[in-house]
């Protein structure tokens, strides 16, 4: 392997490979960036051109700004999905922590039933999770959508979460045990930092969904001040007119959080900490 | 007065049961090691005895004290394992000093002990480090100091050394050994390997399939075992066995003898072929095949035998032991 690497022309075409697909991945994001910045006419005649004196405009963001409370759903959007995040990586963890550290009657039958969510989809309930929310007067308020998407994460999350659990060492434990650690102690401050790739990965997998669904906002909290960033920026597309400038502007601006929470897990997911535990 | 007292002890995993009626007593600063063949239960025994098992049923007195329902902290315990099983995120110093922390020591009084045990152990440039910027024997070290600066009422070490290589585990062998000399503390010690037994131990304890199998000093299990099993395990090459009726025609039982008790003679009653020949200097080892058994002698000094010569073993009739056919120790 280590001759591989050093091969220059080896070296050359991986490399290559790899500046190919980031154009490649990168290409659509940079394609509505330039175009959010061009007048109408500039969008159709020439997509692909880069926005120049004549073409530049700020249309797009001017409507979107006016539009509506962009700001509000910008929120509204960042409040779900943070705390949807949040409630699935600690009550998935959890779960994952009991199920892989204790041994009790039913532990793999609960495991079982923890994982059937992976394999139905939680829209199949939509009917039924109205009829609740609607019950529970939850319906447009941003903790229909917080609890609905916990729900729809936990499987995976306490699936992922169990099998990495169960790899942190029993010795490790055992000797917080005999340090004096409480049960909770040794969960927050040794397992939950030695897995801390996995709950990153897991972030990662759930973040994009939530802050691109529309199903669930449209269904559950369509009003005004609930509205999240996708909801809100369907009113730029129309039946028969969709206002580019405002689309492609709302999608630019939609692009920025997600991106920074990706890069906020994914330095989570550099493993090196957890070598040198046992052995 | 007694550091450990194990009372019937017993312990099932479900079905499986693991440990089988265990009685033990631990005395004040002794060093007492428990020995047996892989899975027999030593570290299960250890860990009921630290408290990370509960025993199915049985008493647990450290100290005098029943702790059968006693968290493993509060026990006066402190546990080495195997796989050193130091906190990953945390620097050696941390490391050494998590436990006092939450025994709400003083700050005082958590330096002065790590800095003592780091002396002992020589760990003083250490310890801003973290465990995956160590080398194994000195992880090793830590999970040791780890243990010291609690000063426990009794030290669990489970395997300390099996990760270690040969030179490093002579070595922390013998610190071990200083290290109980200095703090006059009771400790038991895990291990399949019988060398360690025999030179760590003031009371070994031999266990097979989760029972005791025999309890006493080094010498006392070496001279006088009670079983086969027992006078196979300890001593190094192991006892040989072979039918009695080798040398005494009719006689049912089997006989052991220690290699180191053969010798050549012209007039000794075992022939035996050569297979193979250890040239150790100080010592030779001659394997070799006596009818439908092999054996092994170890023969003082150089000797210049060769592989397919037939030779003549001897020994005295005193250094002989004979088992029934259940193994068990008969005159
Ligand atoms: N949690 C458990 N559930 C079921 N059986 C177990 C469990 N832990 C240990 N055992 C069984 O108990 C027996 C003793 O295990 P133990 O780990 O005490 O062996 P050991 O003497 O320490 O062996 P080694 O020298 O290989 O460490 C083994 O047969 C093992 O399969
Ligand atoms: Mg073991």
């Amino acid at each position: 392997m280590n001759k591989a690497r050093k091969n220059p022309f080896n070296t050359l075409a991986m490399h290559g490979a790899l500046i190919l697909y980031t154009l490649i991945a990168l290409f659509p994001v940079f394609v509505i960036l330039i175009n959010s910045f061009k007048d109408r006419k500039a969008i159709f005649r020439e997509p692909l051109a880069l926005p120049d004196a004549e073409t530049f405009s700020m249309i797009g963001y001017q409507t979107v700004m006016k539009q509506g409370d962009f700001f509000l759903y910008f929120q509204n959007s960042l409040i779900v999905t943070v705390a949807s995040l949040f409630f699935v990586l600690l009550f998935g963890a959890m779960a994952a922590f009991a199920l892989a550290e204790y041994r009790f009657k039913g532990n793999t039958l609960m495991g079982l039933y923890l994982a059937l969510g992976i394999m139905i989809p939680i829209r199949i309930g939509t009917v039924a999770i109205l009829e609740m929310m609607v019950a529970s007067g939850l319906v447009n308020t941003l903790w229909a959508l917080i609890l609905v998407y916990t729900a729809q994460g936990l499987p995976l999350a306490v699936f992922i979460l169990s099998e990495f659990m169960r790899q942190v060492s029993d010795d490790l434990k055992n000797a917080a045990r005999v340090d004096g650690l409480s049960e909770y102690a040794i969960f927050f401050r040794l397992v939950l930092p030695l897995v801390r790739p996995a709950m990153a990965t897991v972030a990662v997998f759930n973040m994009i969904p939530i802050w691109n669904d529309l199903w669930f906002p449209l269904i559950l909290a369509p009003a005004e001040e609930t509205k999240t960033l996708t909801l809100g920026s369907q009113v730029f597309i129309g039946q028969f007119v969709t206002d580019w400038n405002a689309v492609l502007s709302a999608l630019s601006m939609a692009i920025l959080p997600v991106l920074i929470l990706y890069v906020i897990f994914s330095r989570q997911l550099i493993r090196g900490i957890t070598s040198g535990a046992v052995k | 007065m007694t550091a450990l007292t194990l009372t019937n002890v017993n312990k099932s995993f479900g079905d499986v049961h693991v440990l089988k009626d265990i009685n033990i007593e631990v005395e004040d600063g002794e060093f007492v090691v428990f020995v047996g063949p892989s899975g027999c239960g030593k570290s299960t025994l250890l860990r009921v005895i630290a408290g990370l098992e509960d025993a199915t049923s049985g008493e647990v007195r450290i100290g005098g004290d029943l702790v059968n329902a006693t968290p493993p902290s509060k026990r006066g315990i402190a546990m080495v394992f195997q796989s050193y099983a130091l906190y990953p995120h945390l620097n050696v110093r941390k490391n050494m000093s998590l436990a006092l922390k939450q025994e709400k020591q003083s700050k005082a009084v958590i330096e002065e002990r790590v800095a003592k045990a780091s002396k002992m152990l020589n760990l003083e440039d250490y310890l801003d480090r973290y465990p995956s910027e160590l080398s194994g024997g000195q992880r090793q070290r830590v999970a040791i100091g780890r243990a010291i600066v609690r000063e426990p009422k009794l030290f669990l070490f489970d395997e300390p050394l099996s990760n270690l290589d040969a030179a490093l585990r002579m070595n922390t062998r013998l610190e071990i050994a200083n290290l109980h000399d200095a703090l006059a503390a009771s400790m038991i010690y895990v291990t399949h390997d019988q060398t360690e037994a025999m030179t760590l131990a003031d009371k070994i304890v031999v266990l097979r399939d989760g029972r005791v199998e025999q309890i006493g000093s080094p010498m006392e299990l070496y001279n006088n075992p009670a079983n086969q099993f027992v006078a196979g395990f300890l001593g190094s090459p192991a006892m040989n066995f072979m039918p009695a009726g080798y040398v005494n025609d009719g006689d049912e039982r089997t006989m052991g003898v220690r290699p180191e008790d053969l010798r050549l003679a012209d007039d000794g009653a075992l022939s035996a072929a050569v297979q193979h020949v250890e040239h150790l200097g100080g010592d030779t080892n001659v394997i070799a095949r006596v009818k439908n058994t092999q054996i092994t002698a170890r023969l003082f000094g150089q000797h210049a035998i060769s592989q397919g010569e037939t030779v003549t073993l001897g020994f005295s009739p005193e250094r002989l032991y004979y088992f029934d056919t259940e193994g068990a120790r008969v005159q």
